[in-house]
C-alpha cells in the first residue's frame, strides 16, 4: 500500500519538504492512562501542571482560560495561579512564541495541544509523558522510547529525573544471535532522581493526560449526561409508537 | 381545472380548515397528491425489517440538511480558519457539538441506511423489471451520496481530510495523458488548497444536495409509478377489488407511516447512542489523525479513507500497476461502483425473491456479502495487517491476497449472474403475498 500512496502522491511529492523532527513511531507497547474524566481535582491538578509546564511552548488556542471554571475554580484564582502572561481571562491559551522561533531552536514548531488527546490518545499521551531518557546523541540531550527522536525535550526533568537507557542481553541468549536477531533487554535507569518519585511522577502525568483529555472535548461530560436524558425519553417513546403501530395493524389480515 | 370542477374538502373535524383546504385545492393539487402518494398510495401488506432503510435514508437527509444549514452559520471555508472554526463549533457556538456530531453521525449512518436498502434490492429482487428505472435512480442517488461525503469529508480540514482528498483526486491523475490536467483542474491549485477548499465547500452545500433531492423525488415519483416490491418478490396488482384496489396492499398512510415512525424511534435510540456516547465510533466515524490540522508537508503513515469507502478502495489497492500506472486499478474501483447500474439487466432469474430462489444465487449472495465486507475491513487496515506469507509465495503480504481473491469474487458476482440466476432452481411464487 505504501508503494501506491507514494505512486498516488508523486504529483504532491514535489512539494513535500522531508520534516526534519519527522520521527518514526515504533510500535512500543503503552501503559493505559489511569484517568477519571469526573474527578475535578485531578483536572485541576493537570491544568495546574499544563499552566506551569506546557504552556510555554506549546499554545492550546482552541481553548479560553475561563472555561477552566468548570473545573470548579473561579476567576481569580484562573488569573492569580494559572496565568503568567498578561492574557485576560477571557483571552485564548496562546503563546509568545513564534513559530519561526519554534523551528529554529527545536527543528518542528511544538503543536498545539488543544485536541492532542483526541488524535494520539490518553494511552499514547501517558507513555509518551513517562518515558523520556538522557540521550548525548541528540541536540537537546533527551530522547524518547515511545517518540523515537522526538524534538522536545523533557520538560518535566526536575519531577521525573533524569534516565538512561540501557541494553543488556539478554540471560541465556548468548551465542544465540542469527535468529531474530540479538536477545537484548532494554531498561532505564535513573541515574539522577527527580523531585518526585516515580510513583508520584505517574499520578502527576495521569493528572496533566486527564486534563489534556478534558481539554480536547470540554462538553463530553455534558454530552453524556445529556444523553443519558435522551435515550430515557426514546426508551419512553417506544412502547408507546410499538402500541401506536399495533393498533393501527389491527385490522389487517 | 376549474374550483368548480373538485370536490369540497370535508370531514377534517373543523369548518375554517375544511374551507382552507377546500380553497387551496382549488389552486393547487392537494388533496390529489396526499392521495397518490399517501393516503391511496398502495404499498405491500408484508413488508418485513428490510423495509425501513428507505424511509430511514430519508430522515437521515433530513438531519443531514438541517444539521448542515446550523453548521454553516460557524464553520469558515478558508485553509486557515476551518480547523479552528470546526472546533469553535465544538467549544463555542451553544449545542454546537452536538449539531456536528449528529452531522458526523448522520454520514455514516446515511450509507449504513443506504448499504441496507440496497441490500433489500438483492434480497428480493427490486432492482428487476418493472423497477429498473427505481434502481438506476437509487445507484444516481448513491453516487451523489458519495461525492457529497467525499467533499464533506475535506471540510474539517485535519490531516486526513487533506491526504484523504489528495490520494482520491490523484486517482484522475492516473488516467493516460488527460489525467494530470484533470486533477488539476479539479483542486484548482497544484496541491489541496484553499481554492480547493472554497469549491469542494460550494458543492457540499449547494451542488450536490441540490441534485440529491431532485433524485430523491424522481427515485419516489418511479416508485409511486410501479408501486413497491415486496419480500415475495410478486406483484400485488395482478389482484384487485372491483374498486382497483390491490387485495394484499394497505394505504402508505396511515399504516406505514406508523409503523416508519416506529423504525425512526428504533434508528434513534441507535443514532443517540452513538452521538452521545461514541461519537469516534472507535475512530471509524471520525478520525483520530483528523484532530490533527491539515499540513502539507507531512504525510500520515497510514492513509485510510472513511469506513463506507473501503471496499473500493480495497479493490483498488488490490490491483498491481500496469507499467508502473495505477490506472487499472482505478478502471476497477470504477466499474465495481458503475456496474450496480446494469444489474436490472444481469439478473435473469425465473423469480425475483430470494425466498424463491435456488442454491446458486443464495450462495452468491452470501459469497458477495462476505467479500464486501471483508474489502471493507482491510481498506481501513494497512496491506500488512495479516503480515506476509513465506518465501515460497514470495513475501506477498496476505492480505493483499486475500483482498485480490475478494476483489475477484465482487466482480465474478456481477459477471456470472446472467448464468447462475437464469440456471439456478427456482421454487414457485405464491400468488398472493405471504408474511
Amino acid at each position: 500500500m505504501k508503494k501506491l500512496i507514494a505512486i498516488l502522491l508523486i504529483p504532491a511529492a514535489t512539494f513535500i519538504a522531508p520534516l526534519a523532527a519527522m520521527a518514526s513511531e515504533g510500535g512500543v507497547r503503552l501503559d493505559t492512562a489511569p484517568i477519571k474524566p469526573t474527578d475535578v481535582l485531578s483536572l485541576q491538578r493537570g491544568a495546574r501542571t499544563f499552566a506551569n509546564y506546557c504552556l510555554n511552548c506549546h499554545s492550546a488556542s482552541l481553548m479560553r482560560w475561563n472555561r477552566l471554571e468548570e473545573l470548579g475554580l473561579n476567576e481569580s484564582q484562573i488569573s492569580d495561579n494559572l496565568i503568567f502572561t498578561g492574557a485576560k481571562i477571557g483571552d485564548l491559551m496562546d503563546v509568545a512564541m513564534t513559530k519561526k522561533d519554534a523551528r529554529k531552536w527545536f527543528g518542528a514548531a511544538p503543536p498545539d495541544l488543544s485536541v492532542i488527546a483526541r488524535a494520539r490518545g490518553a494511552d499514547w499521551l501517558y507513555s509518551y509523558l513517562r518515558s523520556f531518557y538522557r540521550d548525548p546523541a541528540r541536540p537537546t540531550g533527551w530522547n524518547n522510547a515511545v517518540f523515537e527522536n522526538v524534538g522536545m525535550p523533557n520538560p518535566l526533568w526536575q519531577l521525573q529525573g533524569e534516565r538512561v537507557r540501557v541494553e543488556e542481553k539478554a540471560k541465556g541468549s548468548e551465542g544465540k544471535e542469527g535468529h531474530g536477531g540479538a536477545a537484548t533487554v532494554v531498561k532505564y535507569e535513573m541515574v539522577k532522581p527527580g523531585s518526585l518519585s516515580t510513583v508520584q511522577y505517574d499520578e502527576t502525568i495521569a493528572d496533566l493526560v486527564n486534563f489534556l483529555v478534558y481539554m480536547g472535548e470540554p462538553a463530553a461530560t455534558t454530552r453524556k449526561q445529556i444523553g443519558i436524558f435522551v435515550l430515557l425519553y426514546l426508551l419512553a417513546l417506544l412502547p408507546l409508537v410499538y402500541l401506536l403501530k399495533r393498533e393501527f395493524w389491527k385490522d389487517v389480515h | 381545472m376549474a374550483a368548480a370542477e373538485k370536490t369540497p374538502v370535508r370531514g377534517t373535524g373543523s369548518v375554517a380548515l375544511d374551507s382552507a383546504l377546500t380553497w387551496v385545492d382549488a389552486r393547487f393539487p392537494l388533496i390529489s397528491t396526499w392521495k397518490a402518494h399517501l393516503a391511496e398510495y398502495y404499498a405491500p401488506k408484508n413488508f418485513n425489517f428490510w423495509y425501513y432503510f428507505g424511509s430511514l435514508a430519508m430522515l437521515v437527509l433530513a438531519l443531514q440538511i438541517v444539521t448542515g444549514i446550523f453548521l454553516t452559520m460557524n464553520y469558515k471555508p478558508d485553509a486557515n480558519l476551518a480547523f479552528a472554526s470546526v472546533e469553535y463549533i465544538m467549544r463555542e457556538v451553544p449545542g454546537g457539538w452536538i449539531i456536528r456530531y449528529m452531522h458526523s453521525t448522520g454520514a455514516s449512518a446515511f450509507f449504513i441506511c443506504v448499504y441496507l436498502h440496497m441490500f433489500r434490492s438483492l434480497l428480493y429482487g427490486s432492482h428487476r423489471k418493472p423497477r429498473e428505472l427505481l434502481w438506476i435512480f437509487g445507484v444516481l442517488i448513491y453516487l451523489c451520496l458519495m461525492g457529497e461525503a467525499f467533499f464533506g469529508y475535506l471540510l474539517p480540514w485535519g490531516q486526513m481530510s487533506y491526504w484523504g482528498a489528495q490520494v482520491i483526486i490523484n486517482l484522475f491523475s492516473a488516467i493516460p495523458f488527460v489525467g494530470p490536467d484533470i486533477s488539476l483542474w479539479i483542486r484548482g491549485d497544484y496541491v489541496i488548497s484553499d481554492a480547493t477548499l472554497n469549491r469542494f465547500f460550494a458543492l457540499h452545500v449547494i451542488a450536490i444536495p441540490l441534485i440529491l433531492l431532485g433524485l430523491v423525488v424522481a427515485h419516489l415519483l418511479a416508485l409511486h409509478e410501479v408501486g413497491s416490491n415486496n419480500p415475495d418478490g410478486i406483484e400485488i396488482k395482478k389482484h384487485k377489488d372491483a374498486k382497483g384496489v390491490p387485495l394484499d396492499g394497505i394505504p402508505f398512510h396511515p399504516y406505514y407511516t406508523v409503523k416508519d415512525i416506529f423504525g425512526v424511534v428504533v434508528f434513534l435510540i441507535v443514532f443517540a447512542i452513538v452521538v452521545f456516547f461514541a461519537p469516534e465510533m472507535g475512530g471509524y466515524f471520525l478520525e483520530a489523525n483528523n484532530f490533527i490540522p491539515a499540513n502539507p508537508l507531512q504525510t500520515p503513515p497510514h492513509i485510510a479513507p472513511v469506513w463506507y469507502f473501503t471496499p473500493y478502495y480495497s479493490i483498488l489497492r488490490s490491483v498491481p500497476p500496469l507499467f508502473n500506472s495505477q490506472f487499472p486499478g482505478v478502471v476497477a474501483m470504477g466499474v465495481s461502483v458503475m456496474i450496480l447500474f446494469a444489474l436490472p439487466w444481469l439478473d435473469r432469474g425465473a423469480v425475483k425473491s430470494i425466498r424463491y430462489r435456488g442454491t446458486y444465487f443464495k450462495a452468491a449472495l452470501t459469497a458477495f456479502v462476505v467479500v464486501f465486507l471483508v474489502l471493507g475491513y482491510l481498506g481501513t487496515e494497512p496491506t500488512t495487517v495479516w503480515g506476509q506469507f513465506g518465501s515460497w509465495l514470495g513475501n506477498v503480504d496476505r492480505a493483499t491476497v486475500v483482498a485480490r481473491v475478494c476483489s475477484v469474487i465482487y466482480f465474478l458476482f456481477f459477471i456470472l449472474m446472467p448464468w447462475y440466476t437464469k440456471v439456478d432452481k427456482t421454487k414457485p411464487e405464491p400468488e398472493r403475498v405471504t408474511h
